[in-house]
């Protein structure tokens, strides 16, 4: 797949620096700590958008219910997706998906507490873009350092599960503010927890005004519906 | 705990520009952090002071700048550096704005002794 593409970056080893070395030995460079990863990402999303996939990457703690709604996005979802699986060292959620008849490949994370561009760029030599139209990473489960780092997908889907708490917006600014979708997962449980949506929504406007926030459940056909009616909003336009 | 693999790109180009500016130790890293970069100060601190001991830091001081959040609104266009973890214009009250600074991490300069 990467013959062609220069994806080793070795081009990208002169940083743009902007070398001002004076009598001090000063340098100023004014540099993002992290452009090598963005570099990655953004070649990542060459990847994806050569084969005319959309992809998004899939964030929140762990058991919030990534895995489960991939599993039943599946009835839902006109489309043809594969799934790039970070969320755990074990092959479990890649095994869960493949049972319904995903396509999914496993990151072998190791104990990464997120994924980055390349984690994502080395799963993306096995698996094959031309057949699907949207490509789900499923990153590790955690709120922190996942938003740090673009992987190369086009939207940021941040799921919250109603017995982890409204005030999880307010305590994980990062995550939240760098989300295009919010859900809030397992909705039918909401009679059994204080959890206010009118809080969340207050909550995620201060700090994201243009999100959309969605409540799911799996046992809510159309709220499944809702998801996958605003993943294929972004189907051919990049 | 991402601020160890944050640390680890810093001194990954912290090595090339010594290596292109022929220097064979570095004094001092000045770095931006913004309050919304997702980074704890403290825990990049520590990384930075466990890592650099290898590396051409290893007589480093690492200062960090902490940048607050600072937004443009678009409705009556000032540019506000806020206290608070939101997005909301305190002049007009207007959500309809954009972030311009406290979100990214930068590596801003760097003293170095050259060879
Ligand atoms: N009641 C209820 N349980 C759910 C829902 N979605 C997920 N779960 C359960 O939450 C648990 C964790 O889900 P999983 O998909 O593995 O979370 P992940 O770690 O984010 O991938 C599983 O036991 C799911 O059955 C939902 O909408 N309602
Ligand atoms: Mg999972
Ligand atoms: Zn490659
Ligand atoms: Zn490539
Ligand atoms: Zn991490
Ligand atoms: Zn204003």
């Amino acid at each position: 797949m990467c013959q062609d593409c220069g994806c080793s970056l070795t081009d990208h080893s002169n940083l743009h620096s902007n070398p001002q070395l004076n009598d001090t030995k000063t340098l100023s460079v004014i540099h993002k700590i992290l452009d090598k990863n963005d570099h990655e990402a953004q070649h990542n999303r060459e990847h994806f958008e050569a084969n005319n996939v959309r992809a998004f990457n899939l964030m929140s703690s762990p058991g919030s219910g990534k895995t489960t709604l991939l599993e039943h996005l599946h009835e839902y979802l006109p489309k043809k997706y594969a799934v790039i699986e970070g969320d755990l060292e074990t092959s479990r959620d890649a095994d869960r998906l493949i049972a319904k008849g995903i396509e999914a490949y496993q990151v072998q994370t190791g104990s990464a507490c997120h994924l980055d561009a390349f984690m994502v760029h080395q799963a993306l030599h096995h698996i094959d873009l031309k057949p699907i139209d949207v490509c789900f990473v499923e990153n590790v489960g955690n709120l922190v350092c996942p938003a740090s780092y673009d992987v190369g997908t086009h939207k940021n889907i941040v799921l919250l599960s109603v017995p982890e708490g409204d005030d999880k917006i307010e305590k994980y600014p990062v995550m939240f503010r760098r989300a295009d979708l919010v859900l809030i997962t397992k909705m039918d449980l909401a009679e059994h927890f204080d959890f206010s949506l009118v809080e969340c929504r207050k909550q995620l406007e201060k700090l994201n005004p243009d999100v959309t926030l969605i409540p799911v459940s799996v046992k809510d056909a159309q709220s499944i519906t809702a998801v996958a009616n605003w993943i294929q909003k972004y189907q051919g336009e990049f | 705990m991402h601020e160890y693999s944050i640390v680890m790109s810093l001194m990954e180009q912290i090595e090339q520009l010594a290596q292109d500016n022929n220097a064979n130790e570095i004094i001092r890293v000045d770095i931006k952090v913004g309050v919304l970069s997702g980074v704890e100060p403290h825990l990049l601190q520590n990384a930075f002071d466990t890592f650099k001991l290898n590396t051409v830091c290893h007589d480093a001081q690492l200062n960090m700048q902490l940048q607050p959040l600072v937004i443009e609104c678009r409705q009556c266009h000032h540019k506000t550096e806020l206290t608070e973890r939101n997005v909301i214009c305190p002049h007009c009250k207007s959500y309809d704005t954009r972030v311009i600074d406290g979100e990214d991490m930068m590596l801003m300069q760097l003293e170095m002794n050259a060879s």
